[in-house]
């Protein structure tokens, strides 16, 4: 299988996410230059964490204008799976190709740490893999305060979009487990044809032993395995 | 020409920094203040006077760029 | 250029003496202009020159065979091996903080950052030792909400972790915090580049940030108007950073290191762009010639103003001129403006030109060596009081389990997570024992190396005994890195201190240093970069003397890495090392009894040594389990924090002729506290055998839900952990 990460100025995380396709799923992986347009080499592309063009304005505002992001716009509406980690959720949510916005975290301060995360659909390319009710995943963010109209909300829910909910370790969806005000504990979710996926939580960063948890590689897995059955 | 653009969050949608400062008011004795809501304000200085078409382009600039109609209203004014 | 006043009258307002005017005449062999007085000013002040703390620095060790690059450069380097080497340093941003927290931290970042990628190394990791006033002080409260923020705000977006630091409050720094900033970052050996010209023609570029009045200090009195309603306007303003541009920086200028691009490269910090050159030039042992007037502004600005302003985000290269369109090439991919601004030439002088005309002529070594000062030193008389006070009358409360929660709960005890959690530690996936232990651990990609960081620096200690405190500072960061299974490699330091006028003041300073170079000596480790930061006052008083140490270990093995958190039901726990009355300087004096008094402990160096090198040697042979290095608070705060660690209690039998506070508060150094199987017990008492002076005694054994010492402290874990654990927000809140 192979990946394209892209790279925008002030991406952070494309190198994280680089080096566990590449050394822990030991698949395919090329970074994709902001300005690039071509992405039909690729069978996943990924927008990785960091502060895309200083998160200046609003955080993905400028970034969703980028040469590739118009060509993201196409693979995605081929049926092409995009993954928008962190700022490339954030920048998915302003281009559009996922509903809602995400506001500054209710706390008002970045936030780094592990969260519980409970997933809500395990029938999607992102999550076939996850063999356990809740996972446990970092988040590091200032903006990722989820919002949606009631309208937006209720179809999400309905269309099983949501895949995950910031819950406590048993699976509980509290408001002590919500770390930044996100409506509904949503913490991610996918487009009409689950093909997109946006998320706050960094699978990259728990995807190794070394680094303390692998829940991470679940979400990586899932991925990989929907595309070797798939082909 | 110079043009104000001043953005807020959206009626309805939690304003974490102004529930900040609204909190912080209070403390502070200010307690007549019933609500607060912070946002931006961007000054551009546009070449071309046609007053029509630069409020075209401003609503775009707002509704693509500057604004996320999603969280936020805006409205502008043009002059300093 | 017109000046309002005849540079005779000037330089006095400019800061410089009037033997210090002197000296520059007589190495022009003329008056300087307006613009070389200002110049000179700025690189002839303390926080550029060193020259009141550079004859003392001397005394440090910086060599070893292992040292690829000691002080004097951006940073100091090291070789770990496998072809890679590490640079670090740190630095101080007390002074903006004070003005603007949040600008001024994250500027401080910024700088330390730019250090680093200066040598050629991708920053890898920032470490932050903070200090700050009472926390009941509102202002205190400000200052570090808007320090944290910065950091965190800059930092994170650059997506360099913060993995470590420290801090603590003492009403000494009420009105003068100290912002203390570190970073690591890691290169191929070959990468290496100095921050030196080499050959007359070759190209002087400047990128990005455009040059605007930032931080122009008492230098404005140069300004050629009268002062009047437009002053205003040209008052020197807060910097203010630019983390975007960083990382755009970042990635170019490795970039054109990796293509061979550079002959030399150089940030513009202090002393902006005058600094940047002269340094270079003398570095290299050319000259250079430079036209302002090609410099990109932001506003309008005078000659003088354009060398010494301090605007953040800006990059100095120099290249052959055949690689200059290459050079160009990559900073316009990434966005960033460069623009050819001189070229290298024969001979010594810095020549810089204002449209045609040459408006310094100046040697580039006359700026960059400036004065050397030997300050006069007078033992300050407190000490006598302080080191006088009778510690034995004091009374120790009944309520020891009191006692305990209290100081665990206390601003210097309880959890900093709320300030760690602030700062993205993770990312690069490196990090692999996070903030909150002795060490951060990060590992080294590719190898099976690892890096453990730490900084240490106890103010209180060194106001006691500013000679045993800086010892102290560096037993205690290499007994941190150490707990976490890797050997101590090097050190960078921030020396901070008051006005170095003060006989009493440049006192604590010498006193420090020589503290600090016996304990490095004793150590085998290298200084190989630092920074001194005068001028620390609060109210006219100054902070307590307040040397602070980074310490970079290397583990060979990452998988032989502990941590501080006891493993299972039943491992014993072992004390390496003695307990002494040592209640001197003791965050339980302080907290409990509100005394800052007495001799902080102790350090003999070859006891010190000893007990390293056991603890080093048990964790090689690998059967140590958990090792926590006992310091503030001493044993009892030890104990629960390796219980905390990982949930599991503790049972203590302990027999002492020491009082029970003194037993569980004293802060006696060279100790640790380790856990290990009871079958291996013999192993670890044949290897202390091979030192001497190193007690191996059994306090008990891991277990429980409680932590239990003899009759005096039975405690709850997880009581008493969320009590710890949200202190410090409590306070905040």
């Amino acid at each position: 299988m192979r990946f394209g990460v892209v790279v925008f100025p002030g991406s952070n995380c494309d190198a994280d996410c680089y080096y566990v396709i590449k050394e822990v799923l030991a698949q395919e992986v090329y970074y994709v230059w902001h300005q690039e347009t071509d992405l039909s080499p690729y069978d996943c592309v990924v927008l990785p964490g960091g502060f895309s063009y200083g998160d200046y304005l609003r955080c993905g505002a400028i970034a969703r204008f980028s040469p590739v992001m118009e060509s993201v716009r196409g693979f995605a509406a081929a049926g092409g799976l995009v993954i928008g980690i962190c700022n490339g959720f954030q920048i998915l949510a302003e281009a559009g190709l996922l509903p809602g916005a995400l506001l500054r975290n209710t706390t008002l301060r970045f936030i780094c740490r592990y969260v519980d995360l409970r997933v809500e659909n395990t029938g999607t390319p992102w999550t076939n893999s996850v063999d356990r009710k809740v996972l446990r995943i970092p988040i590091a963010h200032n903006e990722g305060n989820f919002v949606a109209d009631e309208e937006t909300l209720d179809r999400l829910n309905r269309e099983g979009r949501v895949l995950l909910r910031y819950s406590d370790p048993e699976g509980n969806i509290t408001a002590e487990a919500n770390p930044n005000g996100a409506a509904q504990n949503i913490a991610g979710i996918a487009s009409e044809n689950f093909n997109v996926l946006g998320l706050m939580p960094h699978p990259e960063r728990c995807s190794e032993d070394i680094l303390g948890h692998t829940d991470g590689l679940t979400i990586w897995r899932s991925v990989v395995n929907h595309f070797e059955r798939g082909n | 020409m110079r043009v104000s653009v001043y953005i807020t969050p959206k009626a309805g949608v939690l304003d974490p920094q102004g529930q900040a400062v609204l909190g912080s008011l209070h403390s502070l004795g200010y307690t007549e203040v019933a609500d607060v809501r912070i946002g931006k304000y961007i000054v551009l200085e546009l070449e071309g006077a046609d007053p029509a078409q630069v409020e075209a382009r401003v609503q775009e600039m707002c509704s693509r760029l500057l604004a996320n109609p999603i969280i936020e209203d805006f409205r502008f004014e043009a002059g300093s | 250029m017109e000046a309002a006043k005849p540079v005779s009258e000037l330089y006095a307002d400019l800061g410089l003496t009037s033997s210090e005017f002197e000296d520059i005449k007589r190495v022009l062999g003329r008056e300087p202009s307006a613009v070389e007085l200002g110049m000179f000013s700025l690189m002839w002040s303390e926080h550029c020159s060193y020259k009141s703390s550079k004859e003392a620095l001397k005394m440090l060790p910086t060599q070893g065979p292992w040292v690829l690059q000691g002080p004097g450069e951006n940073a100091g380097i090291i070789d770990i091996g496998d072809g890679l080497a590490v640079a670090f340093k740190m630095e101080s941003h007390n002074h903006p903080s004070a003005v603007e927290p949040y600008q001024g931290a994250a500027t401080g970042i910024g700088g330390i950052v730019r250090d680093i990628f200066t040598m050629g190394a991708r920053p890898i990791a920032c470490l932050d030792p903070l200090r700050f006033g009472s926390l009941d002080k509102q202002r205190t409260r400000f200052l570090l909400g808007g320090v944290v923020a910065g950091i965190a705000g800059y930092g994170n977006c650059l997506g360099i972790p913060t993995v470590a630091g420290d801090l603590y409050f003492d009403a000494c720094y009420d009105e003068n915090p100290l912002i203390n900033v570190m970073c690591v970052g890691i290169m191929p050996v070959r990468r290496i580049i100095k921050g030196a010209a080499a050959t007359p023609g070759e190209a002087v570029i400047l990128f990005r940030n455009r040059t605007g009045r930032d931080g122009i200090g008492g230098a404005s009195v140069l300004a050629s108007q009268e002062f009047d309603e437009t002053s205003e306007a040209k008052r020197p303003s807060v910097q203010v950073g630019d983390p975007f541009t960083e990382k755009l920086l970042i990635e170019a200028s490795l970039e054109m290191l990796d293509a061979g691009l550079l002959v030399g490269l150089s940030d513009l910090g202090a002393a902006g762009i005058s600094c940047a050159l002269s340094e270079t030039a003398a570095k290299g042992g050319v000259g250079m010639a430079v036209h302002a007037d090609r410099v990109p502004l932001r506003e309008d600005m005078e000659p003088f103003e354009i060398m010494i302003s301090e605007s953040q985000e800006r990059m100095l290269a120099v290249c052959e001129p055949a690689k200059a369109a290459a050079v160009i090439e990559i900073c316009e991919r990434w966005g960033l403006k460069a623009t050819q601004i001189g070229e290298v030439i024969p001979g010594d002088k810095l020549e810089i030109y204002w449209k045609g005309e040459k408006v310094v002529d100046v040697p580039a070594s006359s700026l960059a060596d400036g004065p050397v000062y030997s300050r006069e030193s007078a033992r300050p008389q407190y000490l006598d009081r302080v080191a006088a006070a009778d510690l034995s009358t004091v009374e120790h409360p009944s309520d020891l389990n009191d006692v305990l929660m209290r100081l665990v709960a206390s601003p210097n005890l309880c959890s900093r997570h709320w300030v760690w959690e602030q700062y993205d530690h993770m990312v690069q996936l490196n990090t692999v024992v996070y903030p909150g232990s002795d060490a951060a651990v990060l590992r080294v990609k590719g190898t099976g190396k690892g890096l453990a960081l730490s900084v240490d620096g106890n103010g209180r200690y060194c106001y006691l005994d500013p000679y045993t405190g800086a010892q102290i500072a560096v037993v205690e960061a290499a007994r941190n890195v150490i707990a976490s299974g890797a050997v101590p490699a090097a050190i960078t330091n921030c020396l901070n201190f008051g006005n170095p006028e003060r006989p009493d003041i440049f006192w604590q300073f010498i006193r420090a240093v020589e503290g600090m170079s016996d304990a490095c000596r004793a150590l085998d480790l290298p200084v190989v970069s630092g920074n001194v930061s005068f001028y620390n006052e609060s109210f006219g008083e100054a902070i307590h003397p307040t040397p602070v140490i980074g310490m970079v270990g290397v583990l060979p093995d990452i998988e032989k890495r502990v941590g501080i958190g006891f493993q299972s039901q039943d491992d014993l726990i072992v004390l390496l090392g003695e307990t002494l009355p040592e209640l001197g300087g003791s965050e339980y004096l302080k907290v409990i009894h509100g005394l800052t008094e007495g001799r902080p402990p102790g350090v003999d160096l070859a006891k010190e040594r000893a007990v390293q090198a056991v603890c080093r040697e048990a964790i090689e042979q690998g059967f140590i389990l958990s090792a926590h290095d006992c310091s503030e608070g001493g044993l009892a705060v030890t104990l629960i924090d390796s219980c905390w660690a990982t949930g599991l209690g503790a049972t203590l039998r302990v027999e002492t002729d020491l009082a029970p506070a003194e037993w569980m508060f004293s802060e006696s150094q060279s100790r640790f506290v380790v856990t290990l199987k009871k079958m291996d017990l013999p192993r670890l008492q044949e290897i202390a055998r091979a030192q001497v002076g190193v007690p191996v005694e059994v306090l008990g054994w891991v277990g429980g839900k409680h932590l239990v010492i003899n009759d005096w402290i039975a405690m709850h874990l997880e009581k008493s952990r969320e009590a710890w654990r949200t202190a410090l927000e409590n306070i905040l809140a």
